[in-house]
C-alpha cells in the first residue's frame, strides 16, 4: 500500500523517474543559489528576473521547440539585457533600481506572453508559464543536469568572494577585485537556474524551487553551510512529494511541488528552531548566562 | 623612506573638495593621528589612501605598497550583521591575501586565526555568529581581522568611537604593538588626550591641512581653533579651483 503510493509510480513509469531525476538536479543547483539570493536580500530580484527572461526563452522555444539550449541562450540574453538596461536607467536618471527593474520586467513579461500567443498555441503558453516536468525527454534531462553541474562548479569558484561580498563588501573591495565579477557570475547563475526550472515549473514558478527552500532553511540553522544543505534537502523532498501528490491527485506537477514547499515553509515558520513563531512565544525560562 | 606620499592631493565628491591641496609624507613605521572636527575630511583622506576614492587632483604614492599591503578599518563598516557567518570564519577572511579564491586554510592558518581571536580577548567566541556580538565585541573582531591581514600600512577610521574604556585600552595596546613591529599606522581620532599620550605624530585637518608634525608642537589651542572654524557646507556655486600651485587653502 505504502509502496504503491510512494515508490510504485517511479518503479512503474519512466516519465516519473525522469521527472524525479530532473527535480533532484534542480534542487542541487537551485537551492544554494536561492540561499544566496535570500541572504543578499535579492529574493524579489529573482522573481523579477524570472519574468524578465520570458521573451528570450519564448523566442528560443518558438524557434526550436522545447530545446533547453535555445531557451537558455535566449533567456540569458533577455535577462542580462533587462538587468543592464534597468541598471543604466537607474544610474542615468536617479530612478531607484528596483522601480526601474519593475518597469522592465513587466514590459518583458508582456512581450514574452505576446510572442508566445501570437506564434504558438495556448498549450504552448501554459507550458511556458507553468512548465510540465512530466514531459521531460532524455535530451532535456541532460541539459538540466549539465546546467546544474555548471552552476555548482561556478558557485564553487565564486563562493569565497560571494560570501565576503555579502557580509562586508567594502572589505572585499580593499583586498580584491573579485567582487564585481563574482556578482555578475552570480546573476548569470540565477538566470541559468531560472531557465533550467522552466521545463519543470514554468517561468512563474521556477523561482519557487530556489527561494522557498532558502526560506525554510533560514528557520533551522544559523550556519551558511548547514543552511545550504537544508535548502537542498527541502527542495528535493518538495520535488519528490509534489510528484507523488501530482501522480495520485491530478494536481499539475509544478504547482504541486511548490505547494508542498509552501507547506514545509509554513511548518518552518511555526516550529523552526531559529526564530520560529512557537519558539518565540514559548522561549522557555531564561538561562543563567 | 616614506610609506605614503601626498602630492598636492585634492579629494572630494562631485568635484567639491573635501580635502584640499594636501602635501606631505608619512614616514615608514610612523604612528600618525589624524584629527579635526566632523566633516574635516578625515574619512575622505583615509579612503583616498586606501584607494577606494580616486583623487580629484594630485596623487598619492604608496612607496611600493600595493593595495594588498594595506589593512583598512572603515568608520561605519557596511557589514551585514545578519549574515550567518561565525566569528572564526569572519576573522579568517583577513587571510585573503594568502588564500585568495581557493587557497586552503591549513593547520598553521587555523592556529593563526585562533591566536588573532585570542589576542583581541574573544576566546570562546569562535563559533558565535557575528550577529550576536555587541558593538565593542564586533570592533574587537574587526581588529582581529586587521591583525591577520599582516599589512605594512594600517589605516583606522575612528576605531574607538562608541567603544568603552576597557576595550579601547585593549585595542590601543594592539595599535602600539603594530607600531612596535614597524608597521605604518594612520588613525582618525577625536580623543585629544589619547592622541597626546600615545601618538607621536599628528595631522590636524580641516578641509585642508592646518598643521602636521610632532604631536606636542601641532596640538596647540591655536591650531585647534583654526580647525574648529572651518566651514562645513559645500558651496554649490563655487567656481573651479585656481589654486593649483600647491598652497594649502581651506575652502
Amino acid at each position: 500500500m505504502l509502496y504503491d503510493a510512494l515508490i510504485g509510480p517511479f518503479a512503474e513509469f519512466e516519465f516519473m523517474r525522469r521527472a524525479l531525476a530532473a527535480v533532484i538536479a534542480l534542487s542541487l543547483a537551485g537551492a544554494p543559489i536561492g540561499v544566496f539570493l535570500m541572504l543578499r536580500r535579492m529574493s524579489l530580484v529573482g522573481d523579477a528576473m524570472a519574468h524578465a527572461i520570458l521573451p528570450g526563452a519564448a523566442v528560443g522555444f518558438l524557434l526550436s521547440g522545447l530545446n533547453l539550449f535555445a531557451m537558455t541562450a535566449g533567456g540569458l540574453i533577455a535577462g542580462f539585457a533587462v538587468a543592464i538596461l534597468a541598471g543604466v536607467v537607474a544610474r542615468s536618471t536617479g530612478l531607484k533600481e528596483d522601480a526601474s527593474l519593475a518597469t522592465f520586467y513587466l514590459a518583458s513579461l508582456a512581450l514574452g506572453v505576446t510572442i508566445v500567443s501570437i506564434k504558438g498555441t495556448n498549450i504552448d503558453l501554459l507550458h511556458v508559464l507553468f512548465g510540465n516536468i512530466l514531459a521531460m525527454d532524455d535530451q532535456t534531462l541532460l541539459v538540466v543536469a549539465f546546467n546544474a553541474t555548471v552552476t555548482l562548479l561556478v558557485l564553487a569558484v565564486i563562493y569565497r568572494p560571494l560570501v565576503i561580498e555579502s557580509v562586508d563588501p567594502l572589505f572585499l573591495r580593499t583586498v580584491s577585485r573579485a567582487g564585481g565579477p563574482a556578482h555578475l557570475a552570480f546573476l548569470a547563475l540565477v538566470v541559468i537556474n531560472l531557465v533550467n526550472g522552466f521545463q519543470a515549473l514554468g517561468t512563474l514558478l521556477a523561482v519557487g524551487l530556489m527561494i522557498l527552500p532558502a526560506g525554510i532553511a533560514r528557520f533551522w540553522s544559523r550556519d551558511l553551510t548547514v543552511m545550504i544543505c537544508i535548502a537542498v534537502v527541502a527542495a528535493a523532498v518538495s520535488g519528490y512529494a509534489g510528484l507523488v501528490v501530482s501522480f495520485q491527485t491530478r494536481v499539475p506537477s509544478g504547482p504541486a511541488i511548490i505547494l508542498v514547499a509552501s507547506g514545509l515553509y509554513i511548518v518552518s515558520v511555526l516550529f523552526g528552531r531559529v526564530g520560529g513563531v512557537v519558539r518565540q512565544l514559548f522561549p522557555g525560562r531564561h538561562l543563567e548566562a | 623612506m616614506s610609506a605614503v606620499h601626498f602630492h598636492n592631493v585634492t579629494l572630494g565628491y562631485d568635484r567639491h573638495p573635501a580635502v584640499h591641496h594636501l602635501n606631505g609624507e608619512v614616514a615608514s613605521g610612523a604612528l600618525v593621528a589624524v584629527i579635526g572636527p566632523n566633516g574635516a575630511g578625515k574619512s575622505t583622506l583615509l579612503r583616498g589612501i586606501v584607494g577606494i576614492l580616486k583623487p580629484l587632483d594630485g596623487s598619492i604614492h604608496l612607496g611600493g605598497l600595493d593595495s594588498r599591503d594595506i589593512a583598512y578599518l572603515p568608520q561605519s563598516a557596511e557589514i551585514d550583521r545578519s549574515f550567518p557567518i561565525s566569528v572564526y570564519d569572519f576573522v579568517g577572511t583577513g587571510l585573503w591575501r594568502g588564500t585568495g579564491l581557493f587557497g586552503g586554510i591549513g593547520k598553521a592558518a587555523r592556529e593563526k586565526i585562533l591566536r588573532a581571536i585570542a589576542s583581541v580577548g574573544l576566546n570562546g567566541f569562535e563559533n558565535r555568529p557575528i550577529g550576536t556580538l555587541s558593538g565593542g565585541q564586533m570592533q574587537r573582531v574587526l581588529f582581529a581581522r586587521v591583525l591577520l591581514q599582516d599589512a605594512r600600512l594600517i589605516v583606522l577610521d575612528e576605531p574607538f568611537n562608541a567603544i568603552d574604556s576597557k576595550t579601547t585600552t585593549d585595542l590601543l595596546a594592539l595599535v602600539k604593538h603594530w607600531h612596535g613591529e614597524g608597521r605604518t599606522v594612520l588613525a582618525a581620532l577625536h580623543d585629544m588626550e589619547m592622541v597626546r599620550s600615545h601618538f607621536s605624530e599628528t595631522l590636524v585637518l580641516a578641509r585642508g591641512p592646518v598643521a602636521w608634525g610632532p604631536t606636542a608642537e601641532v596640538l596647540t589651542p591655536e591650531n585647534l581653533m583654526v580647525a574648529m572654524r572651518m566651514c562645513e557646507a559645500f558651496d554649490d556655486s563655487a567656481t573651479a579651483c585656481a589654486g593649483d600651485d600647491g598652497h594649502s587653502q581651506a575652502a
